[in-house]
């Protein structure tokens, strides 16, 4: 294959210089760019920041972008970046048509992640790309495949002597067995193309070997059987290299977690802090020739493992793309890894290009850090039941923090901080009990908690803590600090024998205030406040400092706008007579939280900056775009506390802080800081208090007329039976303290509710519970508005396709709402402009509401913040709502006037925004929706109707293959209602055969489909499941509905087995009736068509497939 | 942690209070910073930096302790360190870690600082001192350790440092199947460049800075110019020698490689001019472009001084490499003559590894040489000095 690069071999030509020639690939005005679509678990917001600073790198170059992503929440997704932009599935057959339509001249495939670099891979092997002449640009589609199978990838490093794992690959049980053998236990499992590790895992004998080869072989059609090196340090480098093949390694990083630990799931700190030189530049040396070998042009990640009492080490793994690794590189160095990718994809070389940092040096150089960084992952796994909370192969996390310090312990601290805000630092936890051991021994989502409990309350040694971890005793030494600090602050006994010189040691090792007030009273008489211990501390003048990020450790000057504070330094880097904006933004991802509240950040500076107002963002996410420093004036990459917002605060002389666009994390601040003199812009914390609480929420309701379901605040068991039995099963019940398991749940009998309220949480006088009557079968519509000093100016009615009870987050919505009359929509208007006046609402805010037939509209939940769906219903309706609500912010003649989107207006799409879920990565989870999110993302498309819309979206979340007709539909679940019924005498007509697991099942299917088409039942094996898997092939099982009603109670349960194995055969599973019948609807409407395109030799583009600007009519924002 | 306080002063500039960690000897030397991440063994142990006191801008030092300072590797050099000792007078770090781990580590920083009486002082602001050394210029400093009185200030520059750490008689390092004969000129080499000729197979004949590298040019198939601390134009009898190989016409082959010192003694012998630069390059991470090729490297460097790139004659050399953060000379190469010299550091230790090509260059040049020597071979003419390789010492001979 030709190289579409002209030229290959190095000239003089540099960006500053009068020898500057770039050497440009030719005849490329348009670009397809392939985003990664929903966030899941091991593909998150980390690609919605690549993609988005590819399309800036390729605008800038006066490129004509047009980009394919269905997450809709993203930046990237915005016509301030993309020319043209499809909500469409990332498949081959959707980046088809596109290009079909579009033709293209040039695609990017390595900044969707593992989804769009697949897809890149199918395109080429079918020869589409050939066919409209499209040039792949950055690394070659050859140099992709190689990285990705293990098998040429282990040849190609052969080739260059460099040591891999040594690796059989395996295409059945057999040959797995066979491999482990010679290689011997114990080894480490890995299926080729699977992002995150999926299917991975390591297994110490033939037993769990035969179990975990089974498991991957469902996934994928090769695994390989590698040697374990548990215990072994993990390093990894991010290498870029141009087509002229210089190459820099941007950063390296090393991992807390020995080997064993998926590294997206590992505690990561930056630059790498126990290898020598000789270690480090070993691995440096040998990841450019490996990149060099492969001929990756752009960037790459080489991982490592490195043995931890001598110089030996081999490859674990190449990423020929941008990675989450890659995302955390650019935000710890400075260095945006992603746009330099883009550049160099179009042809520019290294020194071609201007670090973006300085301006007046080279991109071609490695940043050197002056600080250090501490990556620690987000897990969300109490969120789930039955869920396998160890970690090792496979990710789990949902996110992660980064956090910057000018030592370990400052960095590690914050990061601990970051990921739960009510954690204190490094701390312990009693729940190990005499398990410790374990806990210590076998990682899970808690380690770090069991390290700290040996070390702070066990008295472990730090010997004895590394035997069991085999944690480096670099990074255990350092965590003593911390140990030995807290013995320190205990024996303070009263505030005011906290000496300067102890308080000021404490802050350099990272302490909070709160940690430091927590430590003083273990040993004193009177509680001592977070408050005090700032007031103290400013009186004997210690405070923080601000950093800069220069990517060069200051040895040229650098005017970054990319800050972090510490307490170990004597100089600030910046001067404060900006007087910015704060915008406080999202925080960590995690279930409930993420991308959409980084839109809704960046959206707020946006307009600030229109506005003529300098911005400060506050936010400490590696994966968001908010956290670019080019997106504000300066961006301070920091906790989101109470503590360090009014640092920074106090230290800009702030104009006001914004803290309603960033989710419930900034909110949870905005009372303290409000109190304590922060000028917080739009509603008043105050009135936001009253809409968080419970009780006063409900007592305005009640006060202003408008209706809400029966509640009740209780204190015991007693009075809760006796409002359940008034109001009527089943109950909602949000404990205020939870023990163990979701916060929320519906009880549906007495027997539930004492077990609820005995064992899983705690009711008393100090901890009241919220009841409130469970409505069923009723249908819930989210209002999205943004109101001025009460007043509603702009709201958006979206409709919930699942009834109520299934949590708004994990619930598909329908905008603009295709079966509410006018009446009902004034009514729910209405009821806005109520809940606005009451709240003297100035900014966004958010409602659920059910509608139970024609009875009085409740409202169930009110949040007055912008909420998850405000990209969805901007982009939808071509207004931004986040503008709209920073206007209202700024008062006076900023303020748009109102405007009625949904009364009387006609629109002629509809877009539906869908759930996408990450149970793949959750082994043993129940996939159940309840009035726990689930959900890890999001995906919408538009489409002329319900139908259209619906089959787009669905197809848009991840690896969903649309079942054929001819092949098997699995029934099962809730009998009792007529659900599974009307979706199996839909699907029977099309053509698909219908399998049940018992005879009243089948009964019940075979009354409603009639005896025209068989409904046959399959035996299921309830332990078995190779067995289980033969079956699902025999049988062509390409769908599985269940719809049930309530979780499992155990993993016997014959539902909880089919829904279970439907995600761990990757098929497309619905569990709630609303759904599965808009699905079966949908399949009826568009399935045949889908047949015949898949039929013919042409390209035939379906309907759908049209951009958001052709759908809305306009360029929206 | 009982620790002593310590207090390092620029002259006439701020003063930065921390804590002592090393010797308890307050001391006075240039004050310069690197930028490098790893590697400080290597930095502290290299004698270009003779009579300096070494800022560390990574905040975290010591973490991976001290390797053998003696263990020797199968060439009879130090496996671990650039010389017996360690040549900065002083180091300030951010954060000095009082615990270390790694397998090869023997000992803490703090106790080799103590044992080799270098000045050590940790919880300073590296970064503000950086950013005054970067607009002040390069400037002396101090360290005072406790209560002590300080010591006056010195400048290393004003002193023949080549001679302090320059072998005083010359040694032999055998290579490995050995084909070539190098001589090396020591201004103060580093081990691993000499390894770097050992393990491609030359043996190394290392020389004082002041040898007359004219008188035996017969006996060798290469001549290497070794890297060295301070002001080149300090080392006049150096430069004096290298002009008379230069303008032999016999020596007109002869390969030659300079590295660092060597290639600013090499310019100056050429007949151009050094000049010292604000406050010099060190660090880890500084890009090279080679003007012949294109081609950029990644590169190791700790100089003050660089060749002014102006003053090259032209008729004779053109510049080799350009340092593309601030457009200085990185190293010129003969437009006729196998001869080369790099600014940087090819041989790294520590640094990046990019640019050990340049050693095959000189081996390619060094092996064409001794292919069309060895007919004329025996007509040299014999020299008084006897250079039998068993009468010659095994390792450098230092006062």
């Amino acid at each position: 294959m030709t190289s579409i690069y002209k030229s290959t071999e190095p000239s003089v030509s540099i960006f500053n210089t009068p020898s500057y020639n770039p050497q440009l690939v030719e005849g490329v005005d348009s670009v397809l760019i392939i985003g990664s679509g929903g966030l899941s678990i091991g593909q998150a917001g980390e690609f919605d920041y690549s993609g988005s600073q590819a399309i800036k790198a390729l605008k800038e170059s006066n490129k004509k972008t047009i980009l394919i992503n269905p997450n809709i929440a993203t930046n990237q997704t915005s016509h301030s970046l993309a020319d043209k932009i499809y909500y469409l599935p990332v498949t081959p057959e959707y980046i088809t048509y596109i290009i079909e339509r579009e033709r293209p001249d040039a695609i990017l495939l390595t900044f969707g992640g593992q989804t769009g670099l697949n897809c890149g891979v199918e395109l080429d092997r079918t020869g589409i790309l050939k066919k409209y002449n499209v040039k792949v640009l950055g690394t070659p589609i050859k140099t992709l495949i190689t990285s990705e199978d293990r098998d040429l990838f282990a040849n190609a490093l052969k080739e260059i002597n460099i040591p891999i794992a040594n690796s059989i690959a395996c295409a059945t049980v057999d040959e797995a067995l066979a491999a482990a053998n010679s290689i011997k236990y114990p080894v480490i499992i890995r299926s080729a193309y699977a992002l995150g590790g999926l299917g991975s895992g390591f297994a110490n004998n033939d037993q769990e070997l035969k179990q975990l080869s089974s498991q991957s072989l469902s996934l994928s059609p090769q695994i390989l059987v590698e040697r374990s090196m548990k215990g072994w340090k993990e390093v990894e480098y991010e290498v870029v290299r141009d087509r002229v093949g210089n190459c820099i390694t941007v950063c390296n990083m090393e991992n807390f977690d020995p080997l064993g630990v998926h590294t997206g799931d590992s505690i990561v700190f930056a630059p790498s802090q126990t290898l020598s030189d000789e270690e480090y530049h070993m691995l440096r040396s040998a990841a450019i020739k490996i990149i060099r070998h492969l001929g990756v042009i752009g960037e790459c990640n080489v991982q490592y493992a490195l043995q931890p009492d001598g110089l030996d080490y081999c490859v674990i793994e190449v990423n020929a793309r941008l990675s989450r690794s890659s995302a955390l590189a650019s935000k710890a160095t400075g260095y945006p890894l992603a746009y330099t990718a883009a550049k160099i994809a179009l042809g520019y070389t290294l020194p071609e290009l201007p670090n973006p940092i300085t301006k007046t040096t080279v991109a071609n150089f490695e940043p050197s850090l002056d600080y250090i960084v501490a990556k620690i992952p987000k897990w969300d796994l109490s969120k789930f039941q039955y869920v396998d909370r160890s970690i090792g192969s496979s990710m789990k996390s949902v996110g992660e923090v980064m956090a910057i310090g000018r030592n370990y312990e400052e960095a590690f601290q914050k990061a601990l901080r970051q990921v739960d805000p009510s954690v204190l630092g490094f701390q312990g936890s009693d729940e190990f009990g005499d398990k410790l051991d374990d806990a210590l021994a076998v990682p899970t989502d808690r380690r770090v908690l069991a390290i700290g409990q040996a070390l702070i309350h066990e008295n472990y040694t730090v010997d004895r803590v590394h035997d069991l971890t085999k944690i480096d005793k670099w990074f255990l030494f350092k965590c003593m600090n911390l140990v030995n600090m807290y013995k320190e602050l205990e024996a303070v006994n009263s505030l005011d024998s906290l000496e300067k010189d102890l308080l000021q040691r404490a802050k350099k090792l990272g302490f909070s205030d709160k940690q430091i007030a927590v430590s003083i009273s273990k040993n004193a008489c009177t509680n001592v406040g977070e408050l005090e211990v700032r007031k103290l501390r400013k009186s004997f003048g210690i405070v923080p400092f601000v950093k800069r990020i220069d990517t060069l450790a200051a040895e040229f000057p650098a005017t970054t706008n990319y800050l972090y504070i510490t307490y170990n330094a004597t100089k600030n880097d910046v001067e404060f007579d900006d007087h910015g904006m704060l915008v406080l933004g999202s925080g960590v991802y995690r279930i409930g939280s993420s991308v959409e509240f980084d839109w809704c950040a960046v959206n707020t500076a946006k307009t600030l900056r229109d506005e003529g107002k300098k911005t400060i963002m506050i936010n400490y996410n590696p994966e968001t775009v908010s956290t670019d420093f080019d997106e504000v004036d300066r961006l301070y990459f920091e906790e989101l506390s109470y503590e360090r917002v009014m640092d920074i605060y106090e230290l800009e002389q702030s104009e006001g802080c914004i803290i309603s666009v960033g989710g419930q994390l900034p909110q949870n601040i905005a009372l303290p800081l409000y109190e304590n003199g922060c000028k917080i812009l739009g509603t008043s914390p105050v009135d936001i208090d009253r809409a968080e609480d419970r009780h006063k929420f409900s007592s305005i309701l009640d006060s202003i007329n408008v209706g809400q379901p029966a509640w009740s605040e209780l204190t015991s068991v007693d009075e809760a039976k006796v409002f359940a039995d008034k109001v009527g099963y089943p109950v909602l019940i949000r404990p205020s303290y939870v023990l163990s398991g979701a916060a929320m749940s519906v009880v549906n009998n007495e027997d539930e509710l004492k077990l609820k309220l005995t064992l899983a949480s705690d009711v008393s006088p100090d901890h009241p519970v919220v009841m409130s009557k469970f409505i069923e079968g009723a249908q819930e519509i989210d209002v999205d508005a943004v109101a001025y000093n009460g007043k509603v100016l702009i709201h958006a009615i979206s409709e919930h396709v699942e009834n109520a009870g299934v949590h708004s987050g994990d619930a598909s919505l329908i905008l603009p709402p295709q079966n509410l009359s006018d009446k009902v929509k004034a009514n729910l208007k209405e009821i806005a402009d109520k809940v606005a006046d009451a709240w003297h609402i100035t900014g966004p805010f958010n409602m659920q509401i059910i509608k139970e037939g024609d009875k009085p509209l409740k409202v169930i939940e009110c949040n007055i913040r912008a909420s998850r769906s405000f990209p969805f219903v901007s982009k939808v309706l071509g207004k931004n709502f986040i503008e709209v609500a920073v206007r209202a912010f700024l008062g006076g003649d900023k303020v748009p006037e109102p405007v009625d989107l949904m009364l009387g207006k006609n629109y002629n799409y509809v877009a539906i925004k869908v759930p996408q879920f990450s149970f793949t990565r959750l082994a043993g989870a129940d996939p159940f929706l309840g009035v726990e999110m689930a959900s890890t993302g999001e995906v919408a498309s538009f489409g002329k109707d319900i139908l259209e819309s619906y089959w787009t979206a669905m197809q848009s979340t991840m690896n969903f293959h649309v079942p054929l007709p001819g092949s098997g539909v699995l029934l099962g679940g809730d009998l009792s209602k007529e659900y599974l019924g009307q979706v199996a005498s839909i699907l029977a007509p099309l053509g698909y055969h219908l399998y049940t697991t018992n005879e009243t099942t089948q009964k019940y299917i075979q009354d409603h489909v009639g005896a025209n088409s068989p409904v046959n039942i399959i035996e299921f094996p309830r332990n078995d499941k190779r067995k289980l898997r033969e079956l699902f092939q025999k049988y062509d099982i390409k769908s599985v509905f269940n719809l049930a009603s309530k979780r499992a109670e155990n993993t016997e349960n014959l539902d909880y087995i089919m829904r279970r194995n439907a995600i761990d055969f990757a098929i497309p599973l619905f569990n709630e009736p609303q759904t599965a019948l808009l699905f079966a609807k949908a399949l009826s409407a568009k399935v045949a068509e889908k047949v015949n395109a898949l039929a013919s030799d042409k390209v035939i583009v379906p309907s759908e497939v049209r951009t958001w600007e052709e759908f809305v009519g306009f360029r929206a924002d | 942690m009982s620790c002593e306080k310590a207090t390092f002063t620029i002259k006439n500039g701020p003063s930065f209070e921390g804590k002592s960690f090393g010797a308890d000897k307050s001391i006075a030397g240039e004050a310069v910073f690197t930028t490098s991440l790893v590697g400080y063994p290597e930095s502290m142990t290299d004698p270009s930096y003779r009579g300096q006191i070494l800022v560390f801008t990574q905040p975290l030092i010591g973490n991976y302790g001290v390797p053998s300072t003696e263990e020797r590797d199968e060439f009879n050099l130090l496996k671990y360190v650039e010389s017996p000792h360690v040549n900065v007078v002083g180091i300030v770090v951010a954060e000095y870690a009082y615990e270390y781990s790694h397998w090869a580590a023997v000992e803490s920083l703090a106790s080799w600082c103590k044992r080799e009486g270098v000045a050590a002082i940790t919880g300073v602001d590296t970064r503000e001192i950086v950013q005054y050394l970067r607009e002040q210029g390069s400037s002396l400093g101090r360290i005072t350790i406790g209560n002590d009185e300080p010591v006056e200030y010195v400048d290393p520059m004003n002193t023949h440092l080549v001679e302090q750490v320059s072998t005083n008689k010359p040694f032999h390092i055998s290579g490995k199947n050995p084909s070539v004969n190098i001589a090396l000129i020591d201004c103060g080499v580093k081990e691993n460049i000499i390894r770097c000729l050992a393990t491609r197979g030359a043996n190394v004949t290392v020389f004082p800075f002041d040898f007359r590298i004219q008188d035996v040019v017969n006996d060798f198939d290469g001549i290497f110019l070794s890297n060295g601390p301070g002001n080149p134009e300090m080392c006049d009898i150096t430069i004096a020698n290298l002009k008379e190989l230069l303008e032999n016409p016999k020596f007109i082959d002869i390969p030659i490689f300079g590295i660092c010192l060597g290639h600013q003694l090499l310019a100056l012998a050429s007949g151009a001019k050094t000049l010292k630069l604000k406050y010099g390059n060190r660090a880890h991470n500084i890009p090279a472009m080679d003007l012949t090729t294109g081609q950029c490297h990644i590169t190791s460097q700790n100089h003050g001084y660089a060749v002014d790139p102006e003053t090259l004659p032209k008729d004779q050399w053109k510049p080799y490499f350009v340092n593309l953060n601030d457009n200085s000379n990185e190293g010129m190469i003969h437009l006729t003559r196998p001869i080369f010299s790099t600014q940087f550091h090819p041989e790294a230790k520590g640094g990046p590894l990019d640019t050990a090509i340049l050693f095959d260059k000189f081996f390619d040049n060094v092996a064409h040489y001794k292919f069309m020597q060895q007919s004329k071979r025996k007509l040299a003419a014999v020299h008084q000095l006897d250079l039998t390789v068993d009468k010659l010492s095994k390792e450098r001979v230092l006062f």
